[in-house]
This record gives C-alpha cells, structure tokens and sequence, in this order.
C-alpha cells in the first residue's frame, strides 16, 4: 500500500469549493498533467499566494465540507499531480470524498476539535503529517512538537486504497 | 419499520454490500457528457477496456461548449461522439439536437421512477424529480458507471422537507428552493437524500420540481427527490403508453417507490410557502439568501435566463411575460438560451422568442457553459451577473465576476431596471 504523508499546506476555511480548488476554464483538458499550475488558483483566502504555498506540499488540513460544488474529479486530480495525495478535514462533500477514494488517495475525516488543536498547534510551523494506515495513525509533527493522532476510515475506502481506486476494484470485483 | 424512498430504491437495485453501510448499486442509466466523460473514456481505452455494459442505458450528449469554441472543446466532443458511434449508443445528442443534458434527458423520457441514474454532473439530482435516486458522480465512478453499469453508494440516510401552503404570485420553486437552501447551509444535507413533500410540491409541474431537486446539491445532499403522481405520470405518459393500460395503472406501479408512513428521516423540516418571498443570493455561496428586497438597487451588467435549474418552457415563459411591452436597460446585456431544442422550438411557436428579443436579448443556442464561464455569456472580472442558474462562487461565470442567483421573473425584471428587483413591478 502506498505511503501518505509529508509537508503540511494549510487552509484555513471551510466550504472550500471545486471551482476554487480548479476553476471550471481548465475543464476543457483531457490530460491531469495540464491541470498541474492551476491547483487552488481561485481559493479565497486572504493572503494565499498559489505558487509559493503549494510548493513542495504532499497534504492538506483544512476545515469542514472541503470540495463542495461540482463533481469534477478535476479536484482531487489536480491534487494529485502536485504530489498531494492526503487531505484531512473536518468533513468533505460527498463526491468529493468519493472521488479521493476512487483515485486510491486519502480523505481524512477528524472532529472539529481536533482539527481546531492541529490548527492551534501547528500550522504557524513548517509541518510533516504522515499516515499509517496499518494502525490508524497519523504522526505530526511541526515547531518542536510532535502528536499522535488516531483516524477512522471504512473498510471499503480501505480497500479502495489498497486496490489503487474503484475501477481496479470494480473490475476484480463485479 | 419503514423505509423511505431511497432506501426503497437501494434495496431493489442491490449488487452487493461489500462493507458496513457501502451498497454497490445496479444502474437503470448512465448519463455523460463531453466535459466530464473524455477522461474516463481515453482511461478506458489505456487499460484495454474500451467497453460499454449496455448501449440502450447510456446516453450521452455535448451540452457544455457547442458549438466547441477552440480545438481543446472540439476534441472533448469529438471524443464523445467517436466513441458513442464506435459503441452504437442510440441516443447520443450532438449539434442541431443537444440540449442541457438536466433538461433534455427528461424530456426524452429517460428518467422513471424508482430508477438508479449517475451522471459525472452534480446537478443530477435534478432527475429525482420524477422519484429517481439520481446522484452526481465523479469521471471515475462514471467510469466503472459505463464499464460495469454499477456504482457505490452510502446507505442513504433521508430528510423530508415539507411544504405546506401556496407559492404567492411572482414566487416560484427557484425562491423555494433558494430560501431552503440558505435554511438548511451548503452543508446541511451532505450524504442525505432531500424528499421533498407537501402540498405547495403537489402543486408543481415537472418542471418546477426539476427546478427544486436540480439544487439539492447545493445543500451538499446526494439527490433530492420528489413522489411520483398523476403530474409524473402525465409527463411520462407518451413514453410509457406501451407498458401499461392506462396512466392510472402506472401510477399504481410507481407509487411502490413512495415512502412508507413509518419511514424515518434524520430530520423533518416544515415550511410554509405562503410566507415566502422572491429570493436572491448575495455573496460566493448559494446558502447566502435573502429577500430580493433587501438586495433592490444593486447594479447589474449582464442577465442571464437559462440553464439546468431555469431553462425550460415554463420559465421562459414566465421571464417573457414579465418582458413583454418592456425594453430591458440600456445598461444590461441579456441573454436567453432555452434548455433544448424542443423548449426553443415551442418558445418560437408561442411567440416566446419575440418577446425577449424585442426586449432586447441575445437569443443563444441550448448549452449550458455561461453558468460555469466556459462559454456563451462569460462575465468580465469586477462584473455581476444576475442569473437563473444554480451556483454563484466567486469567479463561477469568469474570473473576478459576481453572480447573483434568482427567479427567471425576477431576472426578467431585473434586466428592464438594470439592478435588482421584484417582477411585482412589471406583472401584469
């Protein structure tokens, strides 16, 4: 299974939308590659530059209903070739999350108030989280400090992951 | 203990429960179209499995950029088309026959109650107005959509919004459906299923209930679904005169997918339509709504009538008999695109066209891409258009631009003021 983690890109609202994470123009590629410098173009966020916070990130902490909107799997794809591959969130929309699964990545669902200590705690540092997926883990650390975080995710967005996403699933299985 | 409309639905389309809540669900239709499909068709055709479970459940159209406006739109329908002849799907609608995929499937008679429908469009659950369980997908489940005819799903969980009342005049389900919208927050009914219920969606037509369920997303909810009568059988009627004896023997058959009266709902909400006002949205979320009245005087540039949400015959009608003996401002650029051939066919014959373009709009072909600014009526940055359309996030309909969200009237009187207003003022 593949190993997610590494340096943390904070985004500190929540409703966070598809058109924000890759607005509808770029919609017309037919290759994820070319969606690679659009990532979060349109995020509103006071202060957020694009290209210089997206560097060199592999996960994003964020606050609840991330990647409400459209069903585009542009999203997560357009997560994808930046190299992140991990999105943690106090919840997501339900394509959304259903889309992350489908490309074998991770949707991490954590209670409000733990997102709130990750927050609290970490984001004013240059963080690295990483999953283990075996034990339902997630290590944090940042500023001097590290955490240990426990996660939850179903069986099925298991084996989704472990199968690499749903069409290899689907296909082995129906 | 009973079950609700979805859960009805799961339980006779289940292929399997593969963990805990997961159902995999077998699919009555596959929508696609040329924005969302392209990927997982040329994904697909790299794993060796350029195949279709079952042509006569597919159905494909090119609705968001047609005609294609550069070489990139012109290969995503290309690809579409290449691959709806080479799988001899039948009903795949191009140029000269497209139209907004969430207004011409019906139309088509495509959509029955009970059905399991995915689409790589969020705005499907528009279709649960005829008591389907339809439900945006992303390209990937509408991948293993097209290959295997199954998709997985949640259990639904279900709330019931009830309406009680009449909508006054000058009020339609787009206000409803705004007002419910800013009730329940663009989180409210994420991974739930909205039945909607009552007597002011008794009342409805089609497409009004289209209108309603086609913004149930907007409140993050999987479908949003409305019970099959006589107004469904009616609309169905021409297509299903073969399968049964007569509309009331129809009925009888669908009313097998309505809820049970011990059904339970997360959460019933109440509300009384009579109360209701026209509604408009202010700001980048569509649960940011208010009262047209609070938003009066606010300029526009651009007014735009058409779309998923309002671009059948019904709100064109509407917006044109608020038109009617008006020119709209000097100051607004309007634009109408009925939602299908067929919708600007008999706006033609009912002298519907005229109306708005002795007003002063541009009439466009049916497509869809203004809404999401990829095509025909993109706004400029620091522009604000007023809209008929379902989604106002910042930049939706071009970069930089503001979009407020309202009724085909109040659109239609909007464009003669220039700003935001009430139709009371133009009804006649």
């Amino acid at each position: 299974m593949q190993n997610f983690g590494g340096s943390v890109l904070f985004l500190d609202r929540s409703d966070i939308n598809t058109d924000e994470i890759i607005p509808a123009r770029y919609l017309t590629e037919i290759s994820k590659e070319a969606l690679q410098p659009h990532l979060l173009e349109e995020l509103h966020l006071e202060g957020f530059d694009p290209a210089s916070a997206i560097v060199e990130k592999q996960v994003i902490v964020t606050r609840s209903n991330f990647g409400c909107g459209s069903s585009r799997e542009h999203a997560p794809w357009a997560l994808e070739v930046n190299g992140i591959h991990m999105v943690i969130a106090e919840s997501f929309a339900r394509i959304f999350r259903q889309n992350i699964f489908n490309c074998g990545m991770l949707a991490i669902e954590l209670p409000a108030e733990t997102i709130d200590r990750i927050f609290d705690e970490f984001s004013e540092f240059d963080t690295l989280i990483y999953a283990d997926l075996e034990k339902s883990v997630l290590s944090v650390q940042g500023g001097g400090r590290e955490a240990e975080i426990a996660f939850a995710i179903s069986e099925f967005d298991r084996s989704l992951v472990a199968a690499g996403g749903w069409v290899e699933y689907a296909d082995s299985h129906y | 203990m009973g079950e609700t409309v979805a859960e009805k639905i799961f339980d006779a389309h289940r292929v399997d429960n593969p963990a805990g809540d997961i159902y995999v669900l077998d699919l009555d239709a596959v929508f696609c179209h040329e924005i969302t499909t392209p990927v997982a068709l040329n994904d697909l055709a790299r794993r060796g499995k350029d195949r279709v479970f079952d042509p006569s459940k597919i159905k494909a159209v090119i609705d968001h950029v047609t005609p294609a406006k550069d070489s990139k739109t012109a290969m995503q329908g290309k690809i579409l088309r290449d691959w709806a002849r080479r799988h001899n799907i039948e009903h795949f609608f191009d140029i000269g026959r497209n139209g907004v995929c969430h207004a011409l499937f019906p139309e088509h008679g495509f959509v029955r109650p009970g059905y399991t429908i995915i689409m790589g469009d969020s705005h499907t659950c528009t279709h649960g107005a005829f008591g389907a369980f339809a439900a945006g997908v992303g390209t990937t489940d509408l991948e293993v959509g097209i290959l295997k005819g199954v998709c997985a799903f949640r259990y639904p969980r279900s709330m019931k919004i009830e309406v009680t009342g009449e909508l006054a005049g000058g009020v339609y389900a787009k206000d409803l459906i705004l007002s419910i919208i800013g009730r329940l927050g663009v989180n409210g009914a994420t991974d739930r299923v909205i039945e909607f219920a009552g007597p002011a969606v008794e009342a409805m037509s089609m497409e009004s209930r289209m209108t309603l369920c086609n913004m149930a997303v907007e409140a993050g909810a999987t479908s949003g679904i409305c019970y099959p009568d006589m107004t469904t059988v009616d609309y169905l009627w021409p297509f299903i005169r073969d399968e049964f004896d007569a509309p009331e023997a129809a009925l009888a058959n669908y009313r097998k997918f309505l809820p049970d009266t011990d059904a339970e709902y997360d959460d019933i909400v109440e509300i009384d339509a009579a109360g209701l006002a026209p509604q408009v949205t202010y700001g980048y979320r569509p649960d940011n709504v208010v009262p047209v009245s609070e938003m009066e005087d606010t300029p526009v540039d651009q007014v735009y009538v058409g779309s998923c949400t309002n671009g059948r015959l019904e709100d064109l009608r509407v917006a044109a008999d608020v038109l009617s003996g008006h020119r709209i401002s000097d100051s607004v650029r309007g634009i109408v695109s009925p939602a299908t051939p067929e919708v600007y066919r008999r706006a033609l014959d009912e002298g519907i066209i005229h109306t708005f373009m002795d007003a002063g709009f541009c009439v466009a072909n049916p497509t869809c891409g203004a809404c999401l600014g990829m095509s025909c009526g993109v706004i400029a940055e620091g522009e604000v258009c007023a809209s008929t359309t379902n989604r106002n996030f910042y930049g939706r309909m071009g970069k930089g631009g503001t979009v407020h969200l309202m009724s085909p009237a109040t659109a239609a009187a909007t464009a003669i003021a220039g700003h935001i207003t009430d139709s009371i003022l133009y009804r006649k």
